[in-house]
């Protein structure tokens, strides 16, 4: 037997360059799928869900995390904590709860209540994550404000960024678009509806969110 | 809070210079451009916001929601201009560009690309 085995020689390998547990915040706008993916990461590893998903806005409006989630890639793997949080908006309208989706008033004003405390925790969490797993939709114009604004920020934290193009299951869904709106970025097309590429997208978040990194506080 | 109706004059779109955004902390320019927006003023800035003054804007912007009366912003802009190496060489920072803010219920965005933020704006929405 050698001086190391082969377990503790990546160990230490693992230590020197990068890291063994990472924080991971999954972001994005409202309704792109967010919990939806978190479901998809959690099934996939621990066998476990993070919570509901609905197609009204902002189901998600209290940032739910669960810890020591593993993820491996071949030989190496990655310890993490998923945080799913509250979509970011930069307008929360209850008459759109009601109109489109035929809440009531009380339930709606409810609703919207909670989810501008949700977006305001979201943001807070920014100071807490060590990388982003961007969801956006790939059947939408990328380029909106709150993806900039996000992006921009996380830029400046220096913190690392996956992009999830998520929905490609979609007839109208244009992955390319996204990968060609943010070249700077790794963008991995997924369904996490159907669990498409999803292992793909599994090997990028080990090799991005296990670079050891020296993130920007504010 | 003034609310605008059909009857009303009209809405106010300001145009703040430079000048004006660089007078003021990034705290003092959040409060001056949220009072603005919730006075049903449209604003553009011909200097921005940076990414972190936009999501701090976003999270003020949460703040202040009230229902009936101010159910957030819209905002569109251009990313911050990119340093050229000489810049960066001279410990030039990057500068946030144009940017157009206003209530949600009165300004849309229309369209968006490299050269244009196409908007509307719906004056009867707070009848």
């Amino acid at each position: 037997m050698g001086l190391f085995s082969r377990g503790s020689f990546s160990t230490i390998i693992q230590k020197i360059f990068g890291k063994r547990h990472a924080r991971i915040g999954i972001y994005g706008p409202p309704n792109v799928g967010k919990t939806t993916l978190a479901n998809r990461i959690l099934r996939d590893w621990t066998g476990d869900i993070m919570g509901s998903a609905s197609e009204i806005p902002h189901e998600t409006r209290v940032a739910k995390c669960k810890k020591n989630v593993k993820v491996e890639n071949g030989k190496s793997s990655l310890l993490m904590d998923i945080i799913d949080t509250p979509g970011i908006a930069t307008k929360v309208d209850f008459k759109e709860f009601m109109n489109t989706y035929g809440l009531s008033r009380e339930e709606a004003k409810r609703r919207a209540k909670e989810a501008t405390e949700g977006v305001i925790e979201s943001i807070r969490w920014l100071e807490d994550v060590d990388g982003v797993l961007l969801v956006m939709d790939s059947t939408q114009d990328p380029f909106t404000q709150v993806n900039v604004t996000i992006l921009g920020n996380l830029e400046a934290r220096n913190l690392p960024v996956l992009v999830a193009a998520n929905k490609i299951d979609m007839d109208d869904s244009s992955p390319a678009t996204l990968k060609s709106a943010f070249p700077q970025h790794p963008v991995i097309p997924i369904s996490a509806l159907t669990g498409y590429n999803s292992e793909n997208l599994y090997t990028t978040m080990v090799k991005q969110f296990g670079r050891k990194r020296r993130k920007k506080r504010r | 809070m003034t609310k605008l109706t059909k009857n009303d004059k009209g809405i106010s779109v300001n145009l703040i210079s430079r000048q004006k955004l660089e007078e003021l902390s990034s705290n003092e320019k959040l409060d001056f451009i949220l009072k603005e927006v919730q006075k049903g003023k449209v604003l553009v800035l011909e200097q921005g916001l940076t990414s972190m003054e936009q999501t701090s804007l976003i999270e003020h912007t949460m703040r202040e929601i009230e229902q009936d009366t101010f159910i957030g912003i819209e905002m569109e802009g251009y990313n911050e201009d990119k340093p050229t190496f000489l810049q960066k060489f001279l410990g030039k920072m990057k500068k946030p560009r144009m940017i157009v803010i206003g209530p949600a219920d009165l300004l849309k965005t229309i369209r968006k690309d490299n050269n244009m933020i196409q908007t509307k704006i719906i004056p009867g929405k707070r009848s």
